[in-house]
């Protein structure tokens, strides 16, 4: 079982989390903080996994951005870590080239996407064209519907359009490509 | 012009969508808490729009404020409006802010079953997609029962992207509520092999997790599974099937034979390093299971070691860890061909990355033997020394010690090498394990009684350098070595060779910057050296040695008299008056060396850690049995001292020692030495060390001879290091004399043939450095068998623990949606209820048997707590217990608005399926005391066969008596929580039982109550659910019920029947059986209460004869019955007020002596309102019509009159409605 998932950037802002068991807001954070605590001080050429307070920690960096997946005994590490490689990779094709920016200002569509992979805790998809026809399928109804208030392109060009000096822009992490070695596509 | 302000401010407020609310939080950097309560406070603003897209995006905003920390848990109502929203935009948004912050004890998820059951039969896949993707995350007790059967039949949907959800979601429905297990299980196997990868992976994914937990539940899928591991492409899939066989094999050795060739072919074929790796793990897994079986399993052992050696090698520091990891596993099985490796795992050692040099560490932990247990820990020495960072290096330390001391000190050939070792380690700065080192030390010197006087004279020497180890008292944990160094040095001083200077170095001034614990040791062992010396010098005619001692103990205790610590202080002051009464002695030339020596005299011995634990209990001893005999009138008081103490022990207990007779006593210690003698790890206890117990005689304990030839401090070498070398000369020694020996005996046998030459030297050729005999730890006699802890009774999954082979059994069918109600059924009864196949199930199997034994006794424990309460009047509690089941209650008309009432056609299934869902209903007749309970037609069948078990076991009975308790219990909760509903009410009275049924007609035959409750979703039906009890010892059946229109109210009839025709209960009543039906009236005015006059007909049929018979009654619409409790918040509230729409009235009521919170219940419970506001003694109430009027109370209290100021925009209605509350009042 997969306990939670978690995206937070390097400074340990969280982007998206998603927990698989219930626990209060003020322990998520927490939680959130101390496996940010964990990983954040691990260098980028070490291993992926680390046993963490309350659950093993499967997690891999790019770019800006950590995506760390707490799971339990019966998850296979590779397979965890081919998973996460399949959410960044179906985030990418989603978001044409995703970087940061696209996870900060539509938190809900990540979710939406993770929904498509991961339900409950159990995975439940892993094809990715599979995936990314489903979100699309949905996204095409929302957009019949006329969209939750037409709203979002503005924002997003605005956002896009924004001086942040603190963001590094243009951060394309689709063809950072974490390699693990001989791992058959799934 | 007020209007364009509303709605410019409308705008602005809708424009701020997620994106906005981000950019806001990125742009006030500085005060963004302060921002974000302001965003908050509007948020709240927009949530109380009628406006569904403005409430969405609220919605979605808050989602966002989720993840960043803040609570959100105050709109999860409006959450559930959005989620009920057609758009199935809004809807995604509904659950995924739902799935977000709604957990078991939300209390709103109990008004999201019906909406979660319309999305999951909803024709577009998408919504019950969302559904199933948000339930998952919030699914509860209940939500799993009422819901199982939707989720079930979607298993077999046609579209693969509802089956795989839906199959995955069956695991959690099976973790809430483990009944559906049974019923689910076989269509769950089915979808094993679905045509769609999808769904088959989300099946293997559900049962893998099921059968982890209880893995001999699933043997029996074992060769469905080898098929799908032989065929399966998905390395998904077969990774978890790999895994799941993992978890079978150790129960079922012949599968692992079985497993064992096509694993080995995935491993040479496949590509892919996690189905390798997995594969591997499970070969591992195999061969523990089958390490004694099989002998022929080396060629495969050997190949996961070779593979797993590849893992390791390799770069990528992923599977570096993975390999060291699995290499582990072997490692417990077949420690010699991990071994093999040990240069690749040392090697491991110095890896960049923590983990690995983690892992590495816990490989090394099993490699040791007593031939590398040296080289090894001089490698970690050498780490020791080279870390950076405590964390690792003190890891290292534990690991050190961890290795040296496993198994009883079982690798260790020289306690002398342990001893400097240990000594070596005291030299780390900063380490916390100070007292871990310092307990080994006290360990070793205790056991190993040939190495105390090699100790002793170390710990002198430790003592004598205590100021290199006491540098920075504060944050340096290691001086509590110097805690052991001083015990071992006064305990064992007889083999000091010079106790007087380490008496002087016990008793220097820096001592005293100790902490106090230690000081005090120092103190105690002070006096210990003290008799020593005063032996030592005894006898010789020169006293002045001793007399020196003695004038250096009086010279220096002073300072610990001194010392703030109190027992430093207490026995420095003992002592030191001890010492000067000694001096006076001696000054007359007295011989008191044997009377101060014998102060410490006598020998500690170890003592295992659960000895005390072992104690039997001697036989006669009861410990719940009464020392004298209870005082009569608690006697009386029924069952409390029972309560008091824990009730199933005392039998335990008794019946335990009654079969522990002698014999028995003998036999097992008997087993217990067998068991001892054939484990390799057990250190026996020497034929001597028996008599450890009767005499504390040390004499036939060999001590060896120790060879202090050894320098005690090598310059620029660490002295262990001469340890090793020394050992390997030793060895090397041994290893020649044992050749020569071999090559005369080879001469000798030269004739007879040649034999194989002696391999690599083994492990037994080692021959310890010095016979060392390790004292055991003592245990009392007739220790017990040891006790293994149980499993964790919290375990989810215990309860999943359920045999899946067996037939289906008619009780166990899902609960389905039907035409009959499910009356009067609290979650705690369902339970109790389907127990009751369990218990047919569990006659087959033992464990079952026992598991169930205990469920009962939680729930009679249980159920014993809450009678506690109820007598101790913790109201509180029971409130909270059965909240959320209150909360429907009110709400009860979000629930009804659900069934689909558009077409004609679907009017008369609507309200019944409204009154299948609807438990709550349940709290409502519940009240009427003498209701039987079971009256399900569904249920009675299995209410009966309880009945016939009832007789037969007492035990049942009192099970059903507590029931009834606690059934009555409910009375009062169903009141009280609709208090703490309303809002206010805190530590008061409970109050005493409601219902809003009241009685339609009654006969000899049957009785009829009723309520009648507004239909949210339609402004002109109400429904009325009529509850028919049949009184008479005949079967009734053929009810028919009809009511004569009038022109402002009809009874819906189905499409088709004539407007007289009536309408046919959907069930039949055994005697005494009660149950519900409901109807729907359509109303067109609901500004005057009316009466309906109506006829229920009939049949009784008894043996031999039927009659027809028929009861009139009149139906009573009253006002409140057109009343739907609605909650409001005071500003929508005081904004309604100040509209000057509404028209007041108002009524004064006399003589009312029940306390204002009853009085608010009541009025809640019975008119439907909701509280707004509560005040002291003055409440604001607010409750709406089915068409839509405002009702507005202002309710005050002073010494038993009530006012109520009320306002509404139907003056008529409202006079109606405060004529009922006064009815309502003037009946009690």
């Amino acid at each position: 079982m997969i306990k939670a998932i978690l995206i937070f950037n390097n400074h340990g802002k969280p982007r998206l989390i998603r927990f698989y068991q219930y626990f209060a807001e003020d322990m998520q954070q927490q939680i959130i903080r101390e496996t940010f605590h964990l990983v954040s001080k691990r260098d980028d050429n070490v291993c992926n996994f680390l046993e963490g307070i309350y659950f093993t920690l499967i997690y891999r960096h790019y770019a800006t951005l950590y995506f760390v997946f707490c799971v339990d005994s019966s998850e296979s590490e590779l397979g965890i870590l081919d998973l996460i490689q399949v959410f960044v990779e179906t985030l990418d094709k989603c978001f044409e080239n995703v970087c940061e920016l696209d996870l900060i200002f539509h938190m809900d569509k990540v979710h939406y996407i993770l929904q498509e992979v991961v339900m409950g805790g159990m995975v439940l998809e892993t094809n990715m064209n599979e995936i990314v026809a489903q979100v699309e399928l949905q996204n095409r109804m929302e957009k019949s519907e006329g969209g939750l208030s037409g709203a979002p392109a503005r924002a997003v060009s605005a956002v896009k359009n924004m001086n942040l000096p603190e963001i590094p822009r243009n951060i394309n992490i689709g063809d950072i490509n974490i390699k693990v070695p001989s791992l058959s596509p799934f | 012009m007020a209007l364009k302000i509303v709605k410019g401010s409308i705008d602005r407020m809708f424009d701020k969508n997620l994106q906005d609310l981000v950019r806001g939080i990125r742009n006030h950097k500085e005060d963004e808490a302060k921002y974000i309560s302001t965003c908050i406070d509007e948020i709240k603003q927009e949530l109380k729009q009628d406006n569904i897209a403005v409430k969405a995006n609220a919605v979605c905003k808050l989602t966002y404020l989720q993840m960043l920390g803040y609570d959100v848990s105050w709109a999860a109502f409006n959450i559930v409006e959005v989620m009920s929203s057609s758009k199935f935009t809004y809807k995604r948004i509904g659950y995924l802010a739902a799935s977000q912050c709604f957990h078991e004890g939300t209390d709103v998820i109990m008004l999201t079953t019906n909406q979660i059951r319309k999305d999951l039969s909803s024709p577009n896949q998408y919504d019950t997609g969302v559904a199933l993707t948000g339930l998952s995350c919030f699914v509860t007790p209940d939500l799993a029962r009422d819901l199982a059967n939707d989720i079930m039949t979607l298993m077999s949907h046609t579209k693969p992207y509802i089956r795989k959800k839906a199959v995955l979601i069956m695991y959690k429905v099976f973790l809430k509520y483990p009944e559906s297990l049974r019923p689910a299980f076989p269509r769950l196997k089915e979808k094993l092999e679905d045509p769609d990868p999808g769904v088959q992976s989300a099946a293997v994914n559900v049962i893998c997790e099921l059968a982890r937990r209880n893995p001999k539940n699933y043997l029996s899928l074992a060769p469905l599974f080898f098929k799908l591991m032989t065929s399966s492409t998905n390395n998904w899939v077969l990774i978890k099937i790999i895994k799941l066989f993992g978890a079978l094999t150790p129960l079922e050795p012949r599968l692992g034979k079985k497993l064992i060739e096509p694993l080995t072919n995935l491993i040479h074929s496949t590509s892919a390093m996690s189905l390798l790796y997995e594969c591997v793990n499970t070969v591992i897994a195999v061969l523990i299971s089958l390490s004694s079986g099989m002998p022929n399993h080396s060629a495969s052992i050997q190949l996961c070691v070779q593979k797993l050696r590849i893992l390791i090698e390799d770069s990528d520091q992923n599977l570096k860890y993975l390999g060291l990891l699995a290499m582990s596993k072997i490692l417990k099985t077949h420690p010699k061909s991990v071994q093999s490796h040990k240069d690749l795992i040392l090697q491991c050692l110095d890896d960049k990355d923590e983990s690995i040099r983690l892992r590495a560490l816990d490989l090394l932990y099993g490699m040791v033997s007593k031939k590398n247990l040296m080289e090894i820990v001089k490698k970690l020495m050498l780490h020791v020394d080279k870390a950076e960072g405590t964390t690792y290096r003190d890891e290292l330390l534990t690991k050190i010690i961890d290795i040296c001391s496993q198994s009883n000190y079982q690798y260790i050939t020289n306690f002398e090498w342990y001893i400097s070792i240990l000594v070596e380690l005291t030299r780390l700065e900063g380490t916390r394990h100070g007292h871990l080192i310092a307990s080994q030390m006290l360990d070793v010197a205790i056991r190993v009684k040939a190495i105390r006087g090699f100790a002793v004279a170390q710990m002198a020497t430790l003592l004598d350098n205590a100021h290199l180890l006491t540098g920075n008292t504060q944050r340096n944990g290691i001086c509590e070595v110097l805690y052991a160094a001083a015990w071992i040095c006064g305990e064992f001083s007889e083999h000091l060779e010079d106790p007087m200077q380490t008496l002087e170095a016990m008793l220097r001034p820096k001592v005293a910057t100790l902490p106090g614990h230690i000081q005090a040791v120092y103190v105690q062992n002070a006096a210990k050296l003290f008799a020593t010396v005063l032996q030592k010098h005894e006898g010789e005619t020169d006293s002045q040695a001793a007399q020196e001692t003695s004038q250096l103990l009086i010279d220096r205790l002073p300072l610990f008299v001194q010392s703030a610590n109190l027992e430093v202080q207490e026995r420095a002051s003992c002592i030191l008056q001890l010492v000067k009464y000694i001096q006076k002695l001696q000054q007359k030339n007295v011989e008191v060396a044997e009377e101060v020596t014998a102060l410490f005299a006598g020998e500690l011995n170890p003592v295992a850690p659960k000895a005390q634990k072992k104690v039997p209990i001697p036989e006669g001893l009861d410990l719940d049995a009464w020392i004298n005999e209870p005082p009569s009138e608690s006697e009386s008081e029924d069952e409390k001292p029972k309560v008091v103490f824990a009730k199933e022990e005392p039998k335990h207990y008794r019946s335990r020692h009654t079969e522990v007779d002698e014999k028995e006593l003998a036999r097992r210690r008997e087993v217990r030495k067998q068991e001892q003698a054939n484990n390799p790890f057990y250190i026996k206890a020497s034929p001597s060390s028996q008599k450890v117990y009767d005499a504390p005689g040390v004499e036939h304990i060999p001590v060896v001879q120790i060879d202090l030839s050894v320098p005690l401090k090598v310059p620029g070498m660490p002295m262990s290091d001469q340890y090793l070398k020394l050992e390997e000369e030793r060895r090397q020694k041994e290893k020649a004399e044992r050749k020569k020996k071999e090559k005369k005996k080879k001469r000798e046998k030269r004739g007879k043939g040649r034999k194989a030459d002696s391999g690599p030297e083994s492990e037994e050729d080692i021959t310890p450095a010095h016979q060392v005999d390790i004292v055991t730890e003592e245990m009392p006699e007739n220790a017990l068998p040891s006790d293994d802890d149980d499993k964790d009774p919290n375990d989810p999954h215990k309860a999943l623990d359920i045999d899946l082979d067996k037939p289906l059994a008619d009780s166990e069918k899902l609960p389905v949606r039907t035409h009959r109600p499910e009356v009067l059924k609290s979650p705690a009864e369902d339970r109790d209820s389907k127990s009751v196949p369990q218990e047919t199930k569990k006659k087959s199997s033992k464990e079952k048997k026992e598991k169930k034994k205990d469920k009962e006794k939680d729930r009679k424990r249980s159920k014993e707590e809450k009678k506690k309460k109820k007598k101790h009047k913790e109201v509180e509690e029971e409130l909270l217990e059965s909240q959320p089941e209150e909360a429907v209650q009110s709400e009860e008309t979000k629930e009804a608005a659900a069934p689909p009432t558009s077409t004609s056609a679907e009017e008369v299934t609507a309200p019944s399926s409204a009154a299948a869902v609807d438990t709550s209903s349940a709290a409502a007749p519940e009240s009427e005391p003498d209701e039987p309970k079971d009256t399900e037609p569904e249920d009675t069948k299995s209410s009966k066969h309880k009945k016939k078990k009832q007789k037969k076991e007492k035990e049942e009975k009192e099970k059903k008596k507590k029931k009834r308790h606690h059934h009555h219990h409910h009375h009062g909760d169903a009141g009280g929580e609709d208090s703490v509903q309303n809002g206010t009410v805190e530590e008061e009275e409970p109050l005493p039982p409601m219902s809003n049924y009241s009685l339609l007609a009654e006969n000899s035959y049957i009785k009829m109550v009723y309520d009648i409750q507004g239909n949210h979703q339609d402004e002109s039906k109400v429904v009325v659910s009529v509850i028919f009890e049949n009184k008479s010892d005949s079967f009734l059946k053929s009810m028919e019920f009809n009511v004569l229109d009038s022109l402002n109210s009809k009874l819906q009839r189905p499409e088709g029947a004539g407007p007289h025709d009536g309408l046919t209960v959907p069930f039949q009543l055994p005697p005494g059986v009660s149950n519900e039906a409901r109807f729907v009236f359509s109303v067109q005015s609901i500004v005057m209460p009316q009466k309906l006059k109506g006829t229920l007909t009939f049949i009784v049929k008894s043996d031999e004869s039927s009659t027809h018979e028929k009861l009139d009654f009149k139906l009573h619409f009253t006002c409140t019955s057109y009343l739907i409790t609605t909650p409001c918040y005071s500003d929508a509230y005081a904004k309604l007020l100040e509209s000057g729409d509404l028209k007041g009235s108002s009524l004064r009521l006399e003589g009312i002596n029940m306390p204002f919170h009853h009085l608010l219940a009541r009025i809640c419970f019975h008119h439907h309102f909701s509280v707004v506001e509560r005040i002291d003694s003055c409440a604001s109430m607010y409750s709406r019509s089915i068409q839509g009027h405002h009702v507005c109370l202002l309710v005050k209290t002073s010494d038993q009159t009530v006012s109520i100021d009320a306002k509404c925009d139907e003056p008529s209605l409202l006079g109606n409605v405060l004529d009922e509350i006064k009815q309502t009042f003037s009946k009690c």
